[in-house]
Parts: structure tokens; C-alpha cells; sequence
């Protein structure tokens, strides 16, 4: 166990990023760790706070590996407030009056949020926007109001900052209305100007939410029931609420340290040196709570920098010299749907700065850049409404802008952008502190040329995420200056990618292979465009993958329809819709596994899967499953594989909505449909999520009101959580809004790309793709609706087909000239009862038992 | 027990008829106790390889997809995707993979059409 204690006081965002930062760096287990934190949850991310509205429940907001809390040099005390800190003994007390000793100690307390001392602030009926709790109440004191008023719940929001605005947006979300108080004379006073300010107004009052600037609140004021029932204004002016939000600011946490005779900043914060040190060396601060020598003594309320801090506290407490160089404000927000952005010097306060503008009534965006005042180099920016340059022009600051600055800030196509080479200092992740320059080295001297990889190895992009489209095109400028073509061709037949191919096949109307390479590729075709083009084909007519020409185009396992194992023969697994069987047809399963003798396993996909067939055989084993009134199923290739799912509302106590119902009709809509890569889905009854849904492609999850779809999850190689498509949605909706989620992948996903990959690069991401979904942005709704209907209609039972075409079935035989004969190379070996390919080492070994030689032991020549 | 295939270890062993082979879809033979992978290409040429993979060890390249490298035929192992050369059975593109017993390549056997037969001979494979 590690030898020096570290207590952290706080169990935040940023604690959370100093715990993982030591774990990762402290290889020998030097520090054993306890972290104290006054809330009930383990550090959840308070930046994603609003997503709670929107979410099953609030352990979906925790934050990082729950790995992390089970090391066993971790331990997370929740629900545990630090009293005091006594320096002389190095100890803290706890409100369980437990002391601890410490050799050293890291402050993370954050802030609080902070009200003006009017009237009425602590009535029933008035919130805080800090913490999980706050909004837990908040949401249930708009529900219970809602069902006792009976009209809309009337809501009111102070404080037009980014917190303010995002609690507007909550408050809608709930169905109530908003009205955001501003006593500043406009909105998001720290971030924009004036008419930065002007158009983010009329851009959120366009979405219902009002708007009062300049205008101070004096009271609230209480209803007949002593609930808050009236806001006051200082100008005389006043307004009826069922529910007030403060969103008035937030005051570092330094009481602990001030009692303890740490200094304090003038404005509140715990003063420390750019190594995140207090006066005593033995104490650090990090995060909100800290006021750092490099932000002149400011706290800041942004997170980046209290990550920067905790890694700079980590690495020092082992012996590092890294600093911390002081905040960079730069800040791309979402409110409400509307992006705002600031970077640089935005409010352009560098003597002899020129703005240059460009304003748009019509979409209500707001862009701003500041130049020297000789216009060559960027000072900064800002951006209400269309933040689109944000990500390429913020590495920016300090550097000279080849061409036009205006060319930046016009619609895009209406002047041309030059392109930008970024300074190799220029910071391009500013979440996790990555240089271009970093990212070239990675690219260039590590050799990592794949934007995953490049992610995992550099962190860059793995936050927020706003810095990835800059990140892919370093990547492919480096790969291109170093000869390497990044080209996007499929192979050496095709030169365009899958997307192309795909809507030039479809445009062309193209049917076979031979027209499809003579038109848009050259040569005989190959392993890698054949099945893509085999896919497309499948895709877009649907009709028999082993039909005419296409039986060549296939895959080792479309080929053949079953999924063929490491010795060449297969594996079936008989189609079970939503897991859901008889003990009839359960029977049957059991009788073709014994008769032809397959090794039988329970798959991950609650399917059963039967080992050991080979080819010749698979023919009666199918219509085994036919005659049953069964089909085989598509649990290889890339395609729809199963729907899985819990039992729901029909048996569970915790059910709303009848799962299995809903992953059966799924799975009937859209079996056999063909993708970029295999596709899984799983249904939910409830939130407790027994069926893992959110590890699936697509994921349905019930709710009180009808189901939750989420979208782009997968377990395997990189683990992704799906993210919220829609919510509340019916049945209708739930079919639909995949209806067109799938197809959308289909037709514009790369070649093996899953989805969780395509929606993270698809422009705009998964924003963008809900807006093609459901607001029909692309105006190819009705065309996705008509493509997957034509799929549904044509579905048909693939194997059974094949059992009654003469000509196809020809295909599954042994041996051209021995059509019943077994492979003689295949050796088995029985483990539990069952039989399994033997290894090299178990073959010799049987050939040599057996030299009489039997067909089933024979070793291959 | 394989004695139902008629042929030797050396010389023309008939193995079916030509209209047995349909293009790009290929065949498994036993010929003696050897297997052969058969593959009838569009411009209607006969090739004949082992129907070893040498990646995997299992008798699987019948069911392979063909194509071509350059102006090379080629079939790709339908286990771990390996390319090789359908008239030199050398193996193109590895994967990254080691063989598991032996060389990476095929081998490679003569064939001949007679009279609308395919025959294969054994001992011209190398
Ligand atoms: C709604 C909302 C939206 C936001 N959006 C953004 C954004 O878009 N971008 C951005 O950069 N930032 C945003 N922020 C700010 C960001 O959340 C903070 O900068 C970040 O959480 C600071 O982390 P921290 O660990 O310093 O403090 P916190 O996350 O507040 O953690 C401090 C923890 O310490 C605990 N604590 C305090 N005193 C004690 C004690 N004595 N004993 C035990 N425990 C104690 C507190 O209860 C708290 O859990 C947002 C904040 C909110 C509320
Ligand atoms: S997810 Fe809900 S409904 Fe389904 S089994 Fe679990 S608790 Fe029951």
C-alpha cells in the first residue's frame, strides 16, 4: 500500500480528473488516495448538469471508469464534509468527527452557487443550478406544480449567463415556460458585445423563451400558500412564477482554507503558484476553488482549467516541474440549440484592434473576428448563432490569417478560404491541452496514422469533442506531406469510397457486378470491393445475396449463410425474435444439434449457436428449422444480428413498457437488411436497462410515457455508450425514426465503419443527423421511409429460398467430385460432453493413436 | 475413407465437367487424398490450387473470392483474408500473419480441359 497518504477535499470534476491523472502516473504506488466529498453521487460531470432533464437517471452523468473507485489505492468516501484543516498536525476532521492525517492535501471544493440577498430567495418554490440535487428538486417541484395548477407551469430564470440560459432551456424542457431576467443590458455579458448580445436574444426568444436586460430583481415575493408566487423588478414591474431558478454566479469554496489562514484572493479563491501550491507546501488547490498567480489571483469557472491544474498538482506530487500557465477563456457553448462562441482578445481591447463583422437578420447569427490594425493577424472572436470557424480559427490567435479575414466570417461558398497551416504551439484540444504540434509528432514520428488511434494516444478530441474536424485534417495534411495518399478509395478497382459508390450505383440504377466495375472501376474486382458492392446491392434492391451474379460478391459468411468457424465449417443460429422461444421449438434446436452433433453454446445476443457443421450439411440442418416453422438467422455478416432483449412489462415488477414485444417487431423489420458493418440493437423495459441496450447500434429504453431510442453504442474493440436520438416517443416513432437512422448509416457510412465511428464524423455529428431525421433538413425523409418499407416488403427467408433453388443449392456440397463426402481433414477432440476442433498438438497425436485412420481423424495432407 | 474418388499421385485426373465450374465460384476436389480448390474465371480460364489455407490450416480456399492484383488472378482465404497469386499460388498479402505450419504460398496444380472435362495433375503442383 502506498506509502504517503493524499486526502483530496471534494469529490468534483476536477478531483475526479486529479485521482486519475495520480493513478495513471504513479506507477509504483506511492500515494494511497482518499477523497471527501459532501455530495451523495461519485464526481459526475456538472458541465453535462442540463443533460440530466434528458436522461434515465443521474448515474448516467457519472464521470470517467467506475474502475477507478474500485483500485484498491482509491478510496471515495461520499456523503463525507471536511470541517476543518488543522496545518500544524496535517490532519482534517470530518463531520463524522473522524480525524485523518494527510501528507498532502488537495483542495477541489469548486464553488457555490451565489443569490443576491433579495426577499424571498429561500422560499419554497426558488432553486439553485449547482448540483445533481438542485435540478432533481427543481424537477420535481415543476412536476408537482404541474399537476396541481393544471395550465402550464409559469417559469422564471435569473440571471442571463451561460447557466441562466441553460436553465431556461430545462425549464422548457419540462414544459414550463421561461422567462430569463437579466440585470446586465444583455445577455452572456462576459462572452459577447452588444450586438453579439442583440442576436442572441432574438435567436432564443425565436424558441419561446423571453427576455427582460436591465432589469434588476428586488423581491420575490410569496403566493397564498407561502410558495414563491411573484417576481418584483426594481423599475416597479412584476410578474406572476411558480418557480424561480438563481442563476446569479458562483463564489469559490475557500472557507475551509480561509479558517485554516491560507490567502485568499481579493475576489474570493485560494491563492496559489502556478504549481497549484498554496502557501504551505504540503496543501494544493485545483479547480474552481483555486485562484491561481497565472489567472492573477481570479478563480475561474471554466472546466479546462481545473483539468489542467489537476494534472500539473499530480505530476508535480511525483516529482514533476510542469506548470500551469493560466486559463484560456475561450468557450463554444450550445444554449437552447444556439451556438455561442468567444475566443481571444473577443472584445477587441488591444489598442488599435479592428473588428470586422458580419451580421445576418435573417438566420440571426452574429460573427465577429479582431484583427491587428494592420488586419494581418488574429486576436480573437466571437460567434452567436453560427459558431462553424470556431474550431479552425481559435489555435489561430496570434497568428498571421493568409487572405481575406472577412472570407472566415461570410456564409460558407460565398468567398474562398485559404488554407491555414496552425503554428505547431497552436492549441488545438484546449480540454486537454493538445498542440498541433503534438498531434503532428504523434502523426509523423509515432507513426499513428488512423484518427481512433490518434485519439487515444494524443487525448486530443476525447472531451468535448469541438476540436475533431481540426484534428482529422492535421492528420490528413501530415499523411499527405509525407507521400502518404490519403486517398479515399476503396481499392485498387474503385477509386471513390463506399458513400460514393453507393449513390452512384443507386443513381445509375446498376444491378450486377460486371456493369457496376465496367462504369465506375477498372479489373477483375477483389476481396474488398466485391463484398462491398455485394452489400450495396443487398442495400439498396435487397433481393437474394446468392442470386445471378452476386453468390461471388459474398463474404466468407454471406457466402454460404452461416458463420463459418476457424476449421471451415459453420455455425447456425436459428433466428429467435426478441430471445423469446417455446420449449417446442427449444426442442427442435436440441434434436438438430444431436443429430448432426454440434457443439451448442448460449450466445451474448441470447440466441443459441450450433458449432461444427459442415458445408454439405448445412442444407438438411435448415430445413430441419424450416419444417419447424423456424429460420435460420443472420448472426454473422454485416447486417442486422439480433435484437436483444429484457423481459419488460408482461413479467417484471419494474416494467413500463412490453419489451419484448417491441424487440420482436424490430427484429422482423429489419432482419436481413444489409450494412457498412454489423448492426445490434437491444430494448429496455425500464431504466434499469437489463438489456444493455445503450452498448447497441440502436437502443430502446422504455419510459413511463412510451420509450427513449439511442443511437450509435457499441461494445467490442472501443466501447461506446449510445446517445439520445428521442425521447418519449410511441411505437410509430420508435420504428421510424430508426427507419431512417439505418438508412441514413447505409448509405453514407464508409467501408467497416460502425455506427458510433460514422456519427461522430458525419458533418455536423449527431446534431446534424437528428436534424435530416426529424426536421428533414436534407429533404430525403420520404425517400429513407420509401427505402426501408421496400426492404421490409421484400424480406424473405434467405435459407429457405436456397433449399428450393436446385441451382444454388449445388453450391453446398463437399467435394465437386465427391459431393457427400466429409472434409477428411476435420479432427475433433470431447470436452464437457461436447466436441471441439482438436489443436495441432491433439492431432498429431490422434493420427499417430489412430493409423488404421478413420475420415474423422485423419491429419490433412 | 476416401477410396470412392477414383485417381493416382500422378498424371490427368478427371475431376468434373467444365459446365460444373460456374465463374468466380469455386470448387473443392479430392484427388486422392489430396484437396484441390478449382476456380473458373470470366475470361475462361481453369485454375487449380491447394485447398489448404496456409494461414489457418483448414481446407477452405474453394470458398474464397477472386479477383485480381494488377493483372494477376487472385483468390483471397475466406479465413483470415490472405491474397494469392491464382497462377503462381504465391501468397500476396500476408495480413500480418504468420503461416501455421509450412510456407505462406500455394500450391499450384496444372490443369487441362478434355472434351469438356477438367482434369487436374498432381505431381506438376509446386
Ligand atoms: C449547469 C452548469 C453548466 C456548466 N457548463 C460549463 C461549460 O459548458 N464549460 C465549462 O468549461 N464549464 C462549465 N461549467 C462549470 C464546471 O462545471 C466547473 O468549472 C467544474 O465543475 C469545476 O470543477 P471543480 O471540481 O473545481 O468543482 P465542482 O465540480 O463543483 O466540485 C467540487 C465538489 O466539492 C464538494 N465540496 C466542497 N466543499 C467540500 C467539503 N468541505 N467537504 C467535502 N466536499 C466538499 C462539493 O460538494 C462539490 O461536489 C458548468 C457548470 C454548471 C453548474
Ligand atoms: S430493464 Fe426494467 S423491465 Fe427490463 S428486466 Fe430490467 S428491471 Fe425489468
Amino acid at each position: 500500500m502506498g506509502a504517503e497518504r493524499v486526502i483530496v477535499v471534494g469529490a468534483g470534476m476536477v478531483a475526479q480528473r486529479f485521482v486519475q491523472s495520480l493513478r495513471e502516473q504513479d506507477e509504483a504506488g506511492r500515494f494511497e488516495i482518499e477523497v471527501y466529498g459532501e455530495e451523495q453521487y461519485a464526481p459526475y460531470d456538472r458541465v453535462a448538469l442540463t443533460s440530466f432533464f434528458s436522461k434515465a437517471g443521474p448515474e448516467e452523468l457519472l464521470l470517467g471508469a467506475p474502475e477507478l473507485w474500485d483500485d484498491p489505492l482509491v478510496t471515495l468516501h461520499r456523503d463525507t464534509r471536511v470541517q476543518r484543516i488543522d496545518r500544524k498536525a496535517q490532519t482534517v476532521s470530518l463531520d463524522n468527527d473522524v480525524e485523518r492525517t494527510y501528507d498532502h492535501l488537495v483542495l477541489a471544493t469548486g464553488s457555490s452557487a451565489w443569490a443576491p440577498p433579495v426577499p424571498g430567495v429561500d422560499l419554497p418554490g426558488v432553486f439553485m443550478y449547482r448540483t445533481l440535487d438542485d435540478v432533481a428538486e427543481l424537477r420535481d417541484w415543476v412536476r408537482a406544480r404541474q399537476a396541481i395548477v393544471g395550465r402550464p407551469v409559469r417559469g422564471a430564470v435569473i440571471g442571463g449567463g451561460l447557466l441562466g440560459l441553460e436553465a431556461a432551456g430545462a425549464l422548457q424542457s419540462m414544459g414550463a415556460t421561461a422567462t430569463v431576467v437579466e440585470f446586465a443590458n444583455r445577455l452572456m455579458a462576459l462572452q459577447v458585445d452588444d450586438s453579439g448580445g442583440e442576436a442572441l436574444k432574438s435567436l432564443i426568444q425565436r424558441l419561446g423563451v423571453q427576455v427582460k436586460c436591465g432589469v434588476a430583481t428586488s423581491e420575490v415575493a410569496p403566493d397564498a400558500d407561502g410558495n414563491a408566487g411573484t417576481l418584483k423588478f426594481s423599475n416597479g414591474g412584476e410578474q406572476l412564477v411558480d418557480v424561480v431558478v438563481f442563476a446569479t454566479g458562483i463564489r469559490p469554496r475557500d472557507d475551509l482554507a480561509r479558517e485554516a489562514d491560507l490567502p485568499v484572493g481579493e475576489r474570493g479563491g485560494i491563492l496559489v503558484d502556478s504549481a497549484c501550491r498554496t502557501e504551505d507546501p504540503s496543501i494544493s488547490a485545483v479547480g474552481e476553488c483555486a485562484a491561481s498567480e497565472s489567472d492573477q489571483g481570479m478563480s475561474i469557472g471554466l472546466i479546462a482549467p481545473g483539468n489542467t491544474m489537476a494534472d500539473v498538482t499530480a505530476h508535480r506530487l511525483l516529482g514533476g516541474d510542469e506548470v500551469y500557465l493560466g486559463a484560456d477563456t475561450a468557450t463554444k457553448l450550445k444554449l437552447l440549440g444556439v451556438d455561442v462562441a468567444s475566443f481571444g482578445d473577443a472584445f477587441a481591447t488591444t489598442p488599435g484592434a479592428l473588428e470586422v463583422v458580419y451580421s445576418d437578420p435573417f438566420s440571426g447569427s452574429y460573427k465577429k473576428l479582431v484583427m491587428t490594425d494592420d488586419a494581418s493577424v488574429l486576436l480573437g472572436g466571437m460567434f452567436v448563432g453560427d459558431a462553424s470557424s470556431y474550431a479552425t480559427l481559435r489555435p489561430m490567435v496570434g497568428a498571421a490569417l493568409p487572405g481575406d479575414p472577412s472570407s472566415w466570417i461570410l456564409p460558407e461558398g460565398q468567398a474562398e478560404r485559404p488554407d491555414l497551416e496552425l503554428p505547431d504551439a497552436a492549441n488545438v484540444c484546449s480540454c486537454n491541452n493538445v498542440t498541433a504540434g503534438s498531434i503532428r509528432s504523434a502523426v509523423n514520428d509515432d507513426g499513428i496514422h488512423d484518427l481512433g488511434e490518434l485519439k487515444s494516444h494524443t487525448k486530443a478530441g476525447t472531451a468535448c469533442g469541438s476540436c475533431l474536424p481540426l484534428v482529422k485534417k492535421i492528420l490528413n495534411t501530415e499523411l499527405e506531406k509525407s507521400g502518404i495518399e490519403v486517398s479515399e478509395a476503396l481499392c485498387e478497382h474503385f477509386a471513390m469510397s463506399r458513400t460514393q459508390l453507393f449513390s452512384a450505383i443507386q443513381v445509375a440504377g446498376l444491378t450486377t457486378f460486371t456493369e457496376i466495375i465496367e462504369r465506375f472501376g477498372s479489373g477483375h474486382g477483389c476481396d474488398i470491393c466485391k463484398p462491398t458492392v455485394g452489400s450495396i446491392l443487398a442495400s439498396i434492391y435487397n433481393g437474394h445475396v446468392l442470386s445471378d451474379d452476386r453468390a461471388a460478391l459474398q463474404d466468407t459468411n454471406d457466402r454460404y449463410m452461416a458463420n463459418m468457424q476457424k476449421d471451415g465449417t459453420y455455425s447456425v443460429v436459428p433466428r429467435i425474435p426478441g430471445g423469446e422461444i417455446t420449449p417446442d421449438k427449444l426442442l427442435v434446436i436440441a434434436e438438430v444439434a444431436k443429430e448432426f452433433d454440434l457443439y451448442t453454446k448460449i450466445t451474448g445476443g441470447q440466441r443459441i449457436d450450433l458449432f461444427g457443421a459442415r458445408l454439405e450439411q448445412l442444407p438438411d440442418i435448415w430445413q430441419r428449422l424450416v419444417d419447424a416453422g423456424m429460420e435460420s438467422g443472420h448472426a454473422y455478416g454485416k447486417s442486422l444480428r439480433t435484437v436483444k432483449s429484457c423481459v419488460g412489462s408482461s413479467w417484471c415488477r419494474y416494467g413500463v413498457q412490453d419489451s419484448t414485444s417491441m424487440a420482436i417487431a424490430l427484429e422482423e423489420r429489419y432482419r436481413g437488411l444489409r450494412s457498412p458493418h454489423k448492426l445490434k440493437v437491444g430494448v429496455s423495459g425500464c431504466a434499469r436497462e437489463c438489456a444493455e441496450a445503450r452498448g447497441k447500434d440502436v437502443g430502446v429504453i422504455a419510459t413511463e410515457k412510451g420509450w427513449n431510442v439511442y443511437v450509435g453504442g457499441n461494445g467490442g474493440f472501443t466501447p461506446k455508450h449510445a446517445q439520445l436520438l428521442v425521447e418519449d416517443v410511441d411505437d410509430e416513432t420508435v420504428f421510424q425514426v430508426i427507419d431512417r437512422y439505418l438508412m441514413l448509416y447505409i448509405r453514407t457510412a464508409d467501408r467497416l465503419q460502425r455506427t458510433a465511428p460514422w456519427q461522430e464524423e458525419y458533418e455536423g455529428g449527431l446534431e446534424a443527423i437528428k436534424d435530416v431525421i426529424l426536421n428533414d433538413s436534407l429533404g430525403i425523409c420520404a425517400d429513407l421511409d420509401e427505402h426501408m418499407t421496400h426492404h421490409i416488403d421484400t424480406y424473405e427467408d434467405e435459407w429457405k429460398a436456397v433449399l428450393n433453388d436446385p441451382k444454388r443449392l449445388a453450391q453446398f456440397t463437399s467435394f465437386v467430385n465427391a459431393p457427400e463426402e466429409p472434409d477428411p481433414s476435420l479432427a475433433y477432440v470431447t470436452e464437457r460432453g461436447q466436441r471441439r476442433p482438436a489443436t495441432t498438438a491433439e492431432r498429431t497425436a490422434l493420427v499417430h493413436a489412430s493409423s488404421t485412420s478413420t475420415s474423422e481423424t485423419e491429419s490433412p495432407s | 475413407m476416401t477410396a470412392t474418388v477414383p485417381g493416382t499421385r500422378h498424371g490427368l485426373v478427371p475431376v468434373c465437367s467444365l459446365d460444373d465450374l460456374v465463374t468466380d465460384l469455386g470448387v473443392a476436389a479430392l484427388v486422392g487424398d489430396t484437396q484441390v480448390a478449382i476456380f473458373r474465371l470470366d475470361d475462361g480460364s481453369v485454375h487449380a490450387v491447394q485447398n489448404l489455407c496456409p494461414f489457418s490450416g483448414a481446407n477452405v480456399m474453394s470458398r474464397g473470392i477472386t479477383g485480381d492484383r494488377g493483372d494477376e488472378p487472385t483468390i483471397a482465404s475466406p479465413i483470415y483474408k490472405q491474397v494469392f497469386s491464382l497462377l503462381t499460388g504465391k501468397c500476396l498479402v500476408t495480413m500480418d500473419k504468420e503461416p501455421v505450419a509450412g510456407g505462406p504460398d500455394l500450391a499450384v496444380y496444372q490443369v487441362s480441359i478434355d472434351n469438356g472435362q477438367v482434369m487436374i495433375n498432381l505431381a506438376g503442383g509446386e
